[in-house]
């Protein structure tokens, strides 16, 4: 009499209903998770530090002003150090926003919506502070009136 | 009285494992709103710098003082458990320690917020 063979649960030979590497979704979530570890970790270097240089060191929040900020970005690598910045928080929470949407929203269009509006606002914000960092002027002409600034070149 | 039918309540399994995550989702949500808010003040420097200087003037009264006291807490805490999270994940001897680390993030988390809130209230109140 012969014995029924049961496979092994991992032979491989998954009937396709069963097979979970089939999804469109690819490995996305994996990176996903992957990204938030590794942005993490250097969100916590870049932001402690930007927390140091803006709120502990010198006068701290009282000292922040426009001249403080013409300062920072006179130097090319304040400003990768903030667009590195901006991109990865941006990213690490707008991912993190989504996991949220997926965990909470139950109906799927509920889903669409919330992460219709994260995904706007996510695109919104990254582009306008990449473009403010490029186009950053620390001696603006506005209307005709150059600045006066001390340390701007007088006209 | 009619008896409604509630499941029965959404604990999942308690105690420090659940409550860092409780507290991991609550900081990163007020963090990220905060970030939006922050490129958008930033962004005025391309405005005026009058413009900017009035919106950052705002953020210099005690009120506000305060208000960044707890956004600071809440970075720090994130940041730290974060670390954690990492560690849980990627340390062989993570998951063993969890416990452990947790209540190292909130001793760590003490000792800096309490640094930082005399340095920064002495900032805001001009110490």
């Amino acid at each position: 009499m012969a014995t029924p063979t049961i496979e092994s649960p991992r032979s491989g030979r998954v009937a396709p209903g069963y097979s979970r590497s089939s999804t469109s979704r690819g490995n996305f979530e994996m990176i996903a998770w992957l990204f938030m570890r590794l942005s993490g970790a250097l969100l916590v270097v870049l932001i402690f530090t930007h927390l140091w240089v803006n709120l502990i060191s010198g006068d701290g929040i009282s000292g922040v002003d426009f001249g403080f900020v013409a300062g920072k970005w006179a130097s090319t690598l304040w400003r990768i150090w903030d667009l590195t910045m901006l991109w990865l928080a941006m990213l690490h929470g707008t991912n993190g926003i989504r996991v949220i949407i997926n965990d909470y929203a139950e109906k799927s269009s509920t889903r669409m919506w919330l992460k219709g509006v994260l995904y706007t606002a996510t695109a919104v914000i990254v582009v306008l502070g990449t473009l403010v960092i490029f186009t950053f002027d620390p001696c603006p002409v506005i209307d005709g009136v150059a600045s006066t600034a001390s340390y701007c070149p007088a006209v | 009285m009619s008896k409604t039918l509630v499941p029965a309540g959404t604990l999942y399994r308690g105690r420090e494992g659940q409550w860092s995550w409780v507290a991991h989702r609550i900081t990163g949500v007020v963090i990220f709103f905060f970030l939006l808010v922050h490129v958008l003040d930033t962004s005025l420097v391309r405005v005026s710098p009058e413009a900017y200087d009035a919106v950052i003037a705002s953020y210099k009264n005690p009120i506000m003082g305060l208000g960044e006291l707890g956004l600071v807490a809440a970075i720090v805490f994130h940041a730290f458990n974060g670390i954690r999270v990492i560690l849980v994940d990627f340390w062989k001897k993570g998951p063993r320690y969890h416990r452990q680390m947790l209540w190292s993030v909130v001793g760590l988390w003490a000792v800096v917020m309490i640094a930082f809130s005399i340095r920064h209230l002495m900032h805001v109140f001009g110490g």
